[in-house]
């Protein structure tokens, strides 16, 4: 099976410090993975240099096959790899469909176009709407974006995402302050994303990584310190050791 | 009937309803075009007033559309309009006596300008973006000064010609060509400005206004986009400026001043940014405002004028149009409809 995102010996460094420590993995297509590792052991760096907001200091990072080291972050979503935030990056002052119409008018390069009103773009609207209706979010269709509750806006940040249809998802902590009532309507979206994205799970909530994770990744100090099928790594002493015992601490 | 009631308000019910709403033209929007052309005839006295007017609406236009819109700031954008109001001048004093061409011509190198300093201005924080307009159009000003033999310097450019509009209308003493010239030209770039600001184009700025981190994150080249924008409003602040040139057929250093630029903010803030209209009701507040003010104290109309700047952006958010839209709301909750949209 051909690898769908694959990085090779990846390393960053700001200056001293090293922030990714020679990091290969290769995910096959629809790959349901997670990347955890407690705080500090550079899960967001590797995220931002996958997403192409960091350059790597060298390594190789390829997506289907190509490479895309190069590439600013705008050409990898083109490409096919869409992310979803930590922290909530949305449009305030748009309201759902508008966010989710122009994601689409982007993907197909028609978000350009400036003379026809988006209102008559039927072919962006339709898919637009259904996409609202499979993520739960018709109901607050025309609200603006900054209006609406926190659980919606998290299944909005992946809605934006699906509208590219990226053939590699990073969700980074989609449930990420999402209130515990609201908790569950997330995960059924992941649960039911198509078997055909790949999914990279960034997380803290074990919870969640144990449910979606087929395979799992635990970095620590920059580097991969294991890697394996979710319920070997469950049962690894070792990985308890570094990723529990800081849990126990932190409580 | 039915058809034209669908038109005004289309079935925001559905999804494609919802977002024509902002697109269609609302009877208001039309009243307020008819009531400028018939002012032709009702005060042809205020012509001359009228004329500015409608210069300086389209000159907000333009401001509105990278500042309301897309979110650029500058404070330089008189550069736009001077250049524009230089290029008209010069065609006009030089051979080029028709309006419409020359017009054309000026917005022209006005863009052309707009999409160089576009790679400057786009990189960089807001203060960034602030200064390198400001110095730019500190620069154009230096250069017209300098080079007095072709601008005519601190003495203006002088034996500017203008051939009649079209080759029908000939521009009069009284300014009611001048007027009848610039509404036309005011309208059409207005109904342009609209459909672009309701096309999926608009929506992309506003959205890279917004979070140019998310519209980057959906793959929009966010830099790339802004430079569009970019271009075409200073293409339409040159077009502004060649009006004043040709219809004032004079232009001096003036029209590159530091306060250009700064009137055409306060006038954007005040009618109320990111709204098309916002420009226009702003101009025309922002003139009416100084001539009656300068009437009554010609020395210190800028103090009510600043006074009113600062309550407006104090008490309400989006202008003048902030008011009217609130206002509105308002009514329309005591009468038990729902919010307007």
């Amino acid at each position: 099976m051909t690898a769908v995102l694959e990085t090779q010996s990846l390393c960053k460094a700001f200056g001293g410090l090293i922030a990714t420590n020679d990091v290969s993995f290769s995910l096959p297509a629809g790959a349901r993975h997670a990347l955890i590792g407690p705080n500090g052991a550079g899960k967001t760096t590797l995220v931002n240099l996958l997403t192409g907001v960091l350059q790597p200091t060298s390594g190789r990072i390829l997506l289907q096959g190509r490479d895309i080291t190069g590439l600013p972050s705008h050409k990898r979503v083109k490409r096919g790899l869409a992310r979803t935030f930590q922290i909530n990056q949305l449009f305030a002052d748009l309201t759902p469909l508008q966010t989710l119409v122009l994601a689409i008018a982007e993907r197909e390069d028609a978000a350009t176009g400036w003379w026809r009103p988006v209102g008559l773009r039927r072919d962006l609207i339709d898919e637009a709407e259904a996409l609202l209706l499979q993520l739960g979010l018709i109901d607050v269709r025309d609200q603006r974006t900054a209006t609406i509750a926190y659980g919606k806006q998290r299944l909005l940040e992946i809605a934006v995402a699906l509208a590219g249809k990226p053939a590699v998802l990073l969700l980074d902590e989609p449930a990420a302050g999402v209130p515990e009532t609201e908790r569950h309507q997330i995960l059924d979206v992941i649960a039911q994303l198509p078997a055909s994205v790949t999914l990279v799970l960034i997380e803290h909530d074990m919870q969640l990584v144990f449910r979606f994770a087929r395979t799992i990744s635990v970095l620590v100090n920059g580097g991969l310190f294991m890697e394996g099928p979710a319920a070997d790594i469950a049962r690894d002493p070792r990985v308890k050791k570094v990723y529990l015992g800081e849990e126990l601490v932190d409580v | 009937m039915s058809a034209l009631l669908t038109y005004f308000r289309p079935d925001t019910r559905t999804a494609s309803g919802a977002l024509l709403a902002p697109a269609r033209w609302q009877p208001l929007e039309i009243l307020f075009w008819l009531f400028a052309v018939s002012l032709f005839w009702l005060a042809p006295s205020k012509v001359l007033l009228l004329n500015e007017i409608a210069i300086l609406a389209l000159f907000a236009l333009s401001l509105d559309l990278i500042l309301g819109y897309a979110g650029i700031v500058s404070l330089g954008h008189g550069a736009f309009f001077g250049l524009g109001a230089y290029v008209a001048g010069l065609l006009g004093k030089h051979g080029l006596h028709d309006p419409v061409a020359g017009l054309l011509i000026s917005g022209g190198v006005a863009a052309l300008l707009g999409f160089v300093t576009s790679f400057l201005v786009l990189r960089g924080s807001d203060l960034t973006k602030l200064m390198v307009t400001l110095g730019v159009a500190l620069i154009l000003r230096e250069l017209a000064n300098k080079f007095s033999t072709i601008t005519g310097g601190a003495d203006g450019l002088t034996g500017v010609t203008m051939g009649p509009v079209l080759g029908l209308f000939e521009f009069d003493i009284f300014g009611k060509t001048a007027y009848a010239y610039s509404l036309a030209v005011l309208f059409i770039l207005f109904y342009i400005a609209r459909r672009l600001v309701n096309s999926p184009y608009g929506l992309l700025l506003r959205a890279i206004k917004g979070n140019s981190l998310r519209a980057g994150a959906m793959g929009v080249p966010t830099s790339l986009r802004l430079v569009i924008i970019y271009t075409i409003a200073a293409g339409y602040a040159g077009i502004a400026g060649a009006l004043l040139a040709q219809t004032s057929q004079f232009v001096s250093l003036d029209v590159l001043d530091f306060h250009r630029s700064a009137d055409v903010l306060l006038v954007l803030v005040l009618g109320g940014s990111g709204q098309l209209w916002g420009a226009v009701v702003g101009a025309i507040a922002f003139k009416i405002m100084y001539d009656f003010l300068a009437a009554i104290t010609p020395q210190y109309w800028q103090f009510w004028v600043g006074l009113v700047l600062v309550l407006i952006v104090l008490l309400g958010k989006g202008g003048i149009l902030g008011f009217y839209g609130a206002g509105r709301d308002w009514l329309a909750n005591r009468l038990g409809k729902g919010g307007v949209r």
